[in-house]
C-alpha cells in the first residue's frame, strides 16, 4: 500500500562553525546563549565574534529560557511550502531575560491570545532526529 | 564633496514595460528603461561611463559587470551597492559623489526585475529552499517572510503608540487616489479605508490592502554634471542633498523595531541640502507596507515618533492633501517588482520638472525621495530640485 507523501519540512538550519554547538544543544533540550568574555555581553544569534566589541573570547552559557513577547505576528500565509499545513502559526520576537532579542514561534497557546509583554519560557519542538528549534510558550 | 555633489543633476528618467511582461526577461527590461532614460536625456549608450545597478534574483550574480556586458558599456566607476530596494536611491549620492570627483561623466542607474512572471503570475512564496546556511537560520526554519517582518514593526508600534489599522489604510487610499490618475499604474480602481479593512489579513495586523503589488518592471535615472546637464533635452533636475544608512539585515537585529535608518539618512540629506521639511513640496517614500510609510515620515522627521497615524489621517496624502506623497500610485497601486527605489526617484524627477499632468503637484520645485531596503534595513534618502 502506497504511503501517503508526507508534507515538505520546513527550511531547517545548516549548522556551520558559528552555529554548531547551539544547534547541537538544542538538540539535548538545552537553551544556551553566548556571552562575550571581554565585556561581558551577551549577544543573539551566535558569532565567531562579539557583536559589541568584536572579541574572539566567547562563552556559551545555559540561558534561564525566560522570555517576554516584544512584538508579534499572526501568519495566515505560508512563507514555504514546508509551512503549508501550519496556518496560522504566531512569528514573534521576544527579548530573553538576559537582554538579546531572538524570533521564535509562540506555541501551546490560541494565537489571539498572545499579547506583547507576555511572560514566555523555552520549550523544544523536534523536527527531524537532527534538528530542534527552540520555540516559546506562555508561563 | 557634498557642495560639489550639489553640481550634479538628474538628466533622464524612464520605466520599462509595467505590469506582466511574460515575454522580457528582465536583462531586457533593464536594458529598455535604460535607452529611453538615455533618450529622456538626448545622450546615447556610447555616453555611458558610470554603471549602478544590482539583480537580487536568479542570474543576477556579478550584476554591474552582467549588465554592462549586455548593454555594451565599459564603465570606469561601476557599483552594485546591493542593500535591497534602496539601492537605486543610494546610487544617486554615489552617481552625484563620482561625478563630483571627476570619476565619470554620465552615470547609468538602471534596474529590472521579473518578479511576478517568475512565480508563473502569481503571487505569494517564492522560497522552495530546505537548508538555510548563515545567520538567516535563526529565522527562516520559524517562518519569516517580508509581510511578517514588516507585520512585527506594525504590531510593535501599534503597542507603543496606538496607532490603527484604519490610520494605516489612510496610506494605501490616498495612494490608489493618485495610482487612479496614473495611465500606467496597475490597479486604478478607487478602494476605501472599509476595503483595506475587510481585505484578507495575511499577517496580523496587516492586510492585503495594506502590501504593495507584485509586478515586473525596469526603470533608469541617468545623471551627469551640471554644466553638462544645461545642454541637454530635459531641466536638469539638481541633487540637493541625500543620506544613506542601514541598521541591521534581519528583522529580529533591528534595534528599535519603530524607527527606520531614514532617522539617519533623512538628517543627513536635511542638512547637506541646507533645507527644512517645510521646503519639501512633493514627497515620494518607498511603500513596500503602509507600515513602512508610517515608520518613514516619522523617522524622517515630518512629524514627532509616534504621530504617524495621525499625521496620514483625513487623506493628507492623498491629491489634494497638504502633503502630497508617492504620486504616480506607489508600490501599493503602481508598480513593484520587489525593489522599488527607482521608481521613487523617476517620479521626484518628473514631478520636479512638471510633466505629470493631471497628478501634478503644483509649482513642485523640491521633491523628497526615500528607499526602504530588505526588513526596514537600509534606506536612502535623497532632496531633488528644479535647476
Amino acid at each position: 500500500m502506497a504511503e501517503s507523501p508526507s508534507p515538505p519540512l520546513p527550511p531547517l538550519p545548516k549548522p556551520y562553525q558559528d552555529t554548531a554547538a547551539y544547534w547541537e544543544a538544542a538538540r539535548e533540550h538545552r537553551f544556551i546563549i553566548q556571552k562575550c568574555k571581554d565585556c561581558g555581553e551577551y549577544q543573539f544569534y551566535p558569532r565567531g565574534v562579539c557583536s559589541h566589541c568584536l572579541s574572539s573570547e566567547l562563552d556559551w552559557e545555559e540561558a534561564s529560557g525566560k522570555a517576554e513577547v516584544y512584538s508579534f505576528s499572526i501568519n495566515y500565509r505560508a512563507p514555504h511550502p514546508g509551512f503549508a499545513d501550519k496556518t496560522p502559526f504566531v512569528l514573534a520576537l521576544v527579548t530573553l531575560d538576559e537582554g538579546p532579542r531572538m524570533m521564535t514561534n509562540i506555541v501551546d497557546c490560541d494565537p489571539d491570545e498572545v499579547r506583547i509583554g507576555m511572560a514566555v519560557t523555552v520549550t523544544f519542538d523536534d523536527i527531524t532526529e537532527q534538528v530542534t528549534l527552540p520555540k516559546f510558550r506562555p508561563i | 564633496m557634498a557642495k560639489a555633489m550639489r553640481e550634479v543633476a538628474i538628466v533622464g528618467v524612464a520605466e520599462s514595460d509595467l505590469g506582466r511582461v511574460p515575454d522580457k526577461s528582465k536583462f531586457q527590461l533593464s536594458a529598455e528603461a535604460s535607452r529611453l532614460a538615455l533618450d529622456d536625456a538626448g545622450l546615447s549608450v556610447k555616453d555611458v561611463d558610470g554603471l549602478f545597478t544590482t539583480i537580487i534574483t536568479e542570474g543576477g550574480q556579478f550584476s554591474s559587470m552582467m549588465m554592462a556586458e549586455y548593454m555594451g558599456i565599459t564603465p570606469r566607476f561601476t557599483d552594485s551597492t546591493s542593500i535591497g530596494g534602496s539601492s537605486f536611491v543610494v546610487y544617486v549620492e554615489h552617481a552625484a559623489m563620482a561625478i563630483a570627483a571627476g570619476l565619470c561623466e554620465v552615470a547609468l542607474i538602471c534596474h529590472g526585475s521579473t518578479n511576478i512572471s517568475d512565480r508563473g503570475g502569481k503571487g505569494g512564496p517564492v522560497s522552495q529552499s530546505s537548508e538555510v546556511f548563515g545567520p538567516t537560520q535563526f529565522e527562516e526554519p520559524y517562518g519569516v517572510s517580508t509581510v511578517g517582518s514588516y507585520a512585527l514593526a506594525a504590531q510593535r508600534h501599534m503597542h507603543e503608540y496606538g496607532t490603527t489599522s484604519e490610520q494605516l489604510a489612510e496610506i494605501a487610499v490616498a495612494t490608489r487616489k493618485w495610482a487612479v490618475m496614473n495611465p500606467k499604474a496597475r490597479m486604478r480602481d478607487p478602494i476605501t479605508i472599509d476595503d483595506v479593512m475587510n481585505s484578507r489579513v495575511i499577517a496580523s495586523p496587516l492586510h492585503l490592502l495594506d502590501c504593495c503589488l507584485v509586478t515586473d518592471a525596469g526603470g533608469a535615472v541617468v545623471l551627469t554634471s551640471l554644466e553638462r546637464a544645461r545642454d541637454l533635452n530635459k531641466a536638469p533636475v539638481r541633487v540637493l542633498g541625500s543620506g544613506e544608512a542601514h541598521t541591521h539585515r534581519m528583522i529580529s537585529q533591528m534595534p528599535d523595531l519603530t524607527q527606520t535608518a531614514a532617522a539617519i539618512s533623512g538628517k543627513l540629506a536635511f542638512e547637506r541640502a541646507g533645507l527644512t521639511h517645510a521646503d519639501i513640496d512633493v514627497a515620494e517614500i518607498y511603500d513596500s507596507f503602509t507600515i513602512t510609510v508610517l515608520l518613514t515620515l516619522e523617522s524622517l522627521g515630518f512629524c514627532a515618533k509616534g504621530e504617524g497615524g495621525a499625521f496620514v489621517s483625513n487623506q493628507r496624502t492623498a491629491p489634494g492633501g497638504d502633503f502630497p506623497m508617492n504620486t504616480q500610485g506607489g508600490a501599493l497601486s503602481y508598480t513593484h517588482p520587489g525593489m522599488f527605489g527607482i521608481f521613487t526617484v523617476i517620479e521626484g524627477v518628473r514631478q520636479v520638472r512638471g510633466e505629470c499632468g493631471p497628478r501634478q503637484v503644483p509649482d513642485a520645485r523640491i521633491a523628497l525621495c526615500n528607499g526602504t531596503g530588505g526588513v526596514l534595513s537600509s534606506t536612502g534618502t535623497i532632496i531633488l530640485g528644479r535647476d
